[in-house]
């Protein structure tokens, strides 16, 4: 389909351009890159100062391209052990938190996709109600106290696991995929319904595993409201709260001045470090993204569709 | 004798059986929705059952015990100057948000639809889909490097055309500005997948069709692209006018500063403040009550206006 419109489009554009048209496709070209300016610019301010010296940084004298080449920033974010402890225990609340969302999501989504089960629509409006209605910040942190997940890996992961959203993306995707047929054909055959779900719907499911992955990933990643509110160690501290300690709250830890020991005194410095930790910490996320895009693009297409 | 009555019910093709049969039939199903039950029953509607506490005097320890007090924590949140202020600024900044996040995804759109080169239009999509990847802590530095006063590339060019620089980030007056443009700035490319897609679904012909007839690229895309997207945009608009109360909290509590505290202090931020470090969890839990109230009577009227609309609705 889009392959047809695109070669339409195409078709459309060769035959007869008027001087009307070209005008309004050089307009057009125009907004396009304009978009693109606007949006990479101060990315590129970024790097480019990350790069620079923390004179010229602060000086103002740096605007697309380094003044100056150092890898001085570089140098501070990667003396910092608070910053390796953040990555770690990142990618262990990635890594486990994407995991139990997709199985949590993936277990209710599935049985109701199911037109045969019995009280559908009263299980789906259980669930949905929860995105219309919800008891607030402290009931809720009241409850997680009280189960004792309070500073507690744990609290990152098992409270938000279901996602109620993409539970009707993934149950829309089943619905519209896997056939009636199908399943009264595997019944037939004797199959379970677990041995269904495992060895015919998720091996079908691939597009939709990854596209759920990917925002269940990026969200862990991403997220630190949950590990704000939740924990208390430093040392489980992911990524994002030790960023905004040190990029928001300005926080530099003792370790980190005595291995940069210029840095308690510059104020440069500290700015420098700032402009090349932004660039460190969105790289693991930036670097996958090209890889990524497409299921990028169809969770948000098959979000769209309605079951 | 059941089971004869069963051989002759799937004889008869989709005759009902009793639910209980059918509950035991697929008993593999429920297994499987046991866990997140379990989750939502906990984590959501436990919650729910605690808000209860707003109408109590709890300050920790059990909370049965606490001593009933009405509507006492409502009454004392509508009397504080505060209320007006952070009532005010959660709608601002949504429903500026909400008009500005309108129209740009859907220009992106048109004119990626417009364009003939597929290289630039690649590259377009990429760099503009990218910054929905940046976590918000990220962001909200990038922010205040990019428009601090005195280094950011913004106040540097600034300061070249006109010789002045501006206080972004410390002034209250440009609070909303600031907040909702770089919401923006992240979001636009995001926003514009949507509409990228019904634009690629629109029946090639009707272009051939209006090629025939000799009308111009504008004109093709003012009477069939534009039509074409309207009934999304209209469905979209009006179901994102159900998040009006319920501003995010990651973005607003870290570009907050001393500064800017009159117009950056909404809802969220403030229970968050009075609940967990102020630790007055019936006054907080009161105003997080009265907050999720008008969303659910908003979202049901968004929700019975998109029905009317579009034939659609959330639920």
């Amino acid at each position: 389909m889009t392959q047809m419109a695109r070669s339409a489009s195409h078709h459309r554009n060769k035959i007869r351009m008027t001087t009307s048209d070209r005008v309004f496709v050089a307009i057009n070209t125009f907004l396009l890159v304009l978009f693109m300016l606007i949006v990479l610019i101060p990315l590129i301010y970024i790097v480019a100062a990350s790069f620079s010296s923390s004179s010229a940084v602060v000086a103002g004298r740096v605007f697309l391209w380094p003044v100056d080449f150092t890898l001085m920033g570089y140098q501070a974010v990667f003396g910092n052990n608070q910053l390796g402890s953040g990555f770690l225990n990142s990618f262990f609340y990635m890594f486990f938190g994407t995991i139990a969302s997709l199985a949590a999501t993936i277990m209710a989504a599935y049985p109701l996709s199911r037109k045969e089960l019995y009280g559908r629509s009263k299980l789906m409006f259980f669930f949905t109600f929860t995105m219309m209605f919800n008891g607030g910040l402290i009931p809720t942190y009241l409850v997680v106290r009280s189960v004792g997940l309070i500073d507690s890996r744990l609290a990152l992961i098992i409270p938000n696991a279901l996602s109620v959203y993409y539970m009707i993306v993934a149950r829309t995707y089943f619905q519209t995929t896997i056939p009636d047929e199908l399943a009264e054909a595997a019944e037939l055959d004797g199959s379970s319904d677990f041995g269904f779900l495992i060895r015919i719907v998720l091996p079908l499911s691939g597009p939709l595993v990854a596209t759920l992955a990917l925002f269940f990933a990026v969200m862990q990643w991403n997220g630190y409201f949950d590990a704000l509110i939740y924990l208390n160690t430093q040392s489980k501290y992911p990524l994002q709260i030790i960023l905004r300690n040190i990029l928001i709250m300005n926080e530099i830890d003792a370790n980190m001045m005595v291995s940069v020991e210029a840095l308690e005194r510059s104020q440069g410095l500290r700015e420098l470090l700032k402009f090349s930790l932004i660039v460190v910490a969105s790289v693991p996320v930036l670097a996958i993204y090209p890889f990524v895009q497409k299921y990028f693009v169809k969770g948000i297409m098959i979000g769209a569709i309605k079951g | 004798m059941v089971s004869a009555r069963n051989k002759a019910a799937s004889r008869a093709g989709r005759t009902r059986k009793s639910p209980i049969q059918q509950i035991v039939r697929h008993w593999q199903w429920y297994v499987l929705l046991l866990i997140p039950i379990a989750l939502t029953v906990i984590f959501k509607y436990w919650p729910m059952y605690g808000a209860i506490i707003a109408f109590k005097q709890y300050n920790g320890g059990n909370m049965w015990d606490a001593k009933w007090v009405g509507l006492k924590h409502f009454q004392n949140f509508f009397k504080t100057p505060v209320f007006w202020r952070i009532v005010k600024n959660t709608l601002i900044i949504n429903v500026y948000y909400l008009i500005a996040c309108f129209p740009l995804p859907i220009i992106l759109a048109l004119s990626l639809n417009i364009c003939r080169s597929n290289k630039l239009k690649k590259a377009v999509q990429m760099i503009t889909y990218a910054p929905y990847f940046i976590s918000t802590v990220v962001m909200v530095s990038i922010i205040s490097q990019v428009f601090h006063q005195n280094f950011g590339i913004i106040n540097m060019a600034l300061k070249r055309l006109t010789g002045t620089t501006v206080n972004f980030l410390g002034k209250k007056e440009y609070f909303y500005h600031m907040y909702v443009w770089t919401s923006v700035w992240q979001f636009v490319g995001y926003a514009s997948i949507m509409y990228i897609a019904v634009l690629a679904g629109i029946d090639p012909t009707l272009h051939e069709a209006a090629i025939v007839d000799g009308a111009s690229l504008f004109k093709r895309m003012l009477h069939i692209d534009i039509p074409g997207i309207l009934p999304t945009a209209t469905i979209l608009f009006i179901m994102n006018c159900g998040s009006i109360m319920s501003i995010g909290f990651e973005k607003v509590y870290l570009m907050q500063n001393t500064m800017n505290q009159a117009t950056s202090e909404v809802i969220s931020t403030y229970v968050y403040k009075q609940g967990l470090k102020g630790a007055q969890y019936s006054y907080s839990t009161a105003i997080g009550l009265f907050n999720s109230a008008i969303n659910l009577i908003i979202l049901i009227v968004v929700n019975k206006v998109a029905q009317r609309v579009g034939e659609t609705s959330l639920w």
